[in-house]
């Protein structure tokens, strides 16, 4: 860890035994009002907010470290380098890698998946491969591999999910062929909100030696990683789910992969030799990483993780998230005229998305914002999944660990008042 | 009841609430009071580009009046269509092109929705504006 870096990591300790209530007080956002009522924020699986350690890190990577990174001599470009190399440390440790050039740095987990789909792609997908997806992955987990299969003359293949939202590994063999190149699935799916059983998945596709992509958006914000545990060949994801700032992204990849694979985007420190008869590339991580790079955000990933580890390992934040998803959950079964998407309960994470009967998504998140409680309605980002489930968008509720019991009371008896407002 | 003399009707009773809920109250009312529109007439070109929930429009002819009907699947949606068809629904053409529209900004509507849905408002006002001035 260098100097700069600790300095705000130092700032605030997150300490395992803090209280809802003090975990609170790190997120300045929470004190908000709208339209008079106070913030009920419940769009997390979109963007989370940042605690104070995350916002003073940010804020002085741009006021006291900002430099370009890896090539210059001068001590500002010294400093800028050892906090972004550090975040890549802290990512490596969060998730258990086996090595730190196996840590790519991106723009989000979209970016990530779209470097595997093109890499991975060139040199190991061709006419007549199929790649698997899963019917509840989000837009950034289809389309790059669409653009793939249009290139290639591959196929894409979709494995549907059973009707309490969870993959079943069962249904994955029998759509395994001797042509699948790749199988990319969620972890938790951004709508359903149900754990997926990655590490069962990625045993059964390394059987016939298929590899397994995961796209963790959602589960980096509410599982304990582990890469080594889950074999799995990539996991991405974003940063500004996982509390650390915008534009920031991570894609674990296994060293024979990212060895294997060629470069994606040419240009900045990616290179080794440029001559006009021909490039050579850098060492991992560096091959993938064209360009300048975002190294006035990347390393408040290091608060983040912090935070998100702590607040993982905080038995009265696990109480609460517990409290949440049995109240929230048991009122959305309770209520005939809801119909809750992804049931499975023992995989829950406090995630939330369903339909009320006779009345439109877009009009109950209109009410309950005027309410004070931000929500998302809509597609979400998982078109094929919504004309699977035979609905033109859901509402959603996503908790993190700085929401309460209460809050989540107040959003259940607000959502009651805006259905009787429009039914 | 002139052009002016609907939309000061609408503007006073607008202000007779304070809160936003009150005001969507109000249009959802007004939502579900909306005379039915056919089934066989949500057609594509009937539909309104630039809103999350669907929207349909319609205008008929008759004695030189501009006739409106209008149906959404969102009921909020639905109530906003309703009150500018109310607003709009049996004057001329020329009355109807010339009106600048104003008077959603003085009920503090556009302001007060999302923006997607704001986008929608703005939507609905040239659909009823180009029907206006060329017909379907």
């Amino acid at each position: 860890m260098t100097l700069f870096l600790q300095k705000y990591v130092n700032l605030q300790t997150y300490q395992k035994q803090m209280s809802i209530t003090e975990i609170r007080s790190q997120f300045p956002i929470l004190d908000t009002c709208v339209y008079g009522k106070p913030l009920v924020y419940l769009d997390n699986a979109a963007t989370a907010q940042r605690p104070r350690s995350v916002v003073a890190c940010w804020k002085g990577l741009v006021e006291e470290s900002n430099a370009n990174i890896h090539r210059a001599v001068h001590h500002l470009a010294a400093q800028a380098t050892d906090a972004y190399e550090a975040a890549r440390d802290r990512v490596k440790a969060f998730i258990n890698a086996p090595a730190r050039e196996e840590i790519l740095f991106t723009s989000g987990a979209t970016a990530s998946i779209n470097l595997v789909a093109s890499s991975y792609g060139q040199l190991f997908v061709n006419q007549g491969d199929e790649i698997i997806v899963t019917v509840c992955e989000h837009h950034s987990n289809i389309v790059p591999w669409q653009l793939l299969c249009e290139r290639k003359g591959a196929v894409l293949k979709v494995l549907d999910v059973e009707e309490d939202g969870r993959l079943s590994p069962e249904r994955l063999k029998k759509v395994l062929t001797k042509h699948t190149k790749m199988v990319a699935i969620a972890h938790i799916s951004n709508v359903l909100g149900v754990v997926n059983p990655v590490k069962e998945i990625v045993a059964i596709c390394h059987e016939t030696g298929v590899p397994v992509l995961v796209d963790g958006s959602q589960g980096i914000v509410h599982e304990k990683v582990d890469v080594q545990d889950l074999d799995c060949d990539f996991y991405a994801f974003s940063g500004h789910k996982v509390y650390a700032a915008t534009g920031t992204g991570v894609l674990y990849g296994k060293r024979k992969w990212l060895e294997a694979m060629p470069p994606y985007m040419g240009g900045g420190e990616m290179i080794e030799t440029v001559r006009f008869s021909g490039t050579t590339y850098a060492p991992l991580p560096m091959k993938f990483e064209a360009g300048t790079q975002n190294f006035n955000s990347a390393p408040t990933l290091v608060p983040a993780l912090d935070f998100a580890e702590s607040a993982r390992e905080n038995p009265a934040v696990q109480a609460e998230q517990r409290a949440i998803l049995d109240y929230v959950y048991g009122h959305l079964m309770l209520d005939s005229r809801i119909v809750l998407y992804g049931t499975s309960k023992e995989a829950k994470i406090p995630l939330f998305s369903f339909a009320v009967k006779g009345v439109h998504h877009e009009d109950l998140a209109l009410i309950l914002d005027k309410m004070g409680i931000a929500v998302r309605s809509g597609q979400m980002c998982a078109e094929p999944l919504m004309d699977y489930l035979g609905v033109t968008g859901l509402l959603r509720a996503s908790f993190a660990p700085y929401n309460t019991l209460e809050e989540a009371k107040y959003f259940i008896a607000s959502l009651q008042k805006a259905i009787e407002m429009l039914l | 009841m002139t052009l002016e003399e609907k939309k000061q009707e609408i503007i006073e009773e607008f202000s007779l609430y304070d809160e936003w809920l009150d005001k969507y109250e109000y249009l959802i009312e007004l939502g579900k009071s909306l005379e039915a529109f056919p089934e066989e007439k949500k057609t594509e070109d009937r539909l309104i580009k630039g809103c999350q929930s669907r929207v349909w429009l319609d205008a008929d002819e008759r004695d030189g009046m501009l006739y409106f009907t209008a149906d959404s699947d969102a009921i909020i949606t639905k109530g906003i269509i309703s009150l500018l068809i109310s607003v709009y629904s049996g004057r001329t053409r020329e009355e109807i092109a010339g009106d600048d529209f104003g008077f959603v900004a003085e009920i503090g509507l556009k302001e007060n929705l999302s923006p997607t849905r704001a986008n929608g408002l703005v939507s609905m006002i040239d659909t009823i504006k180009r029907l206006a001035e060329n017909g379907r």
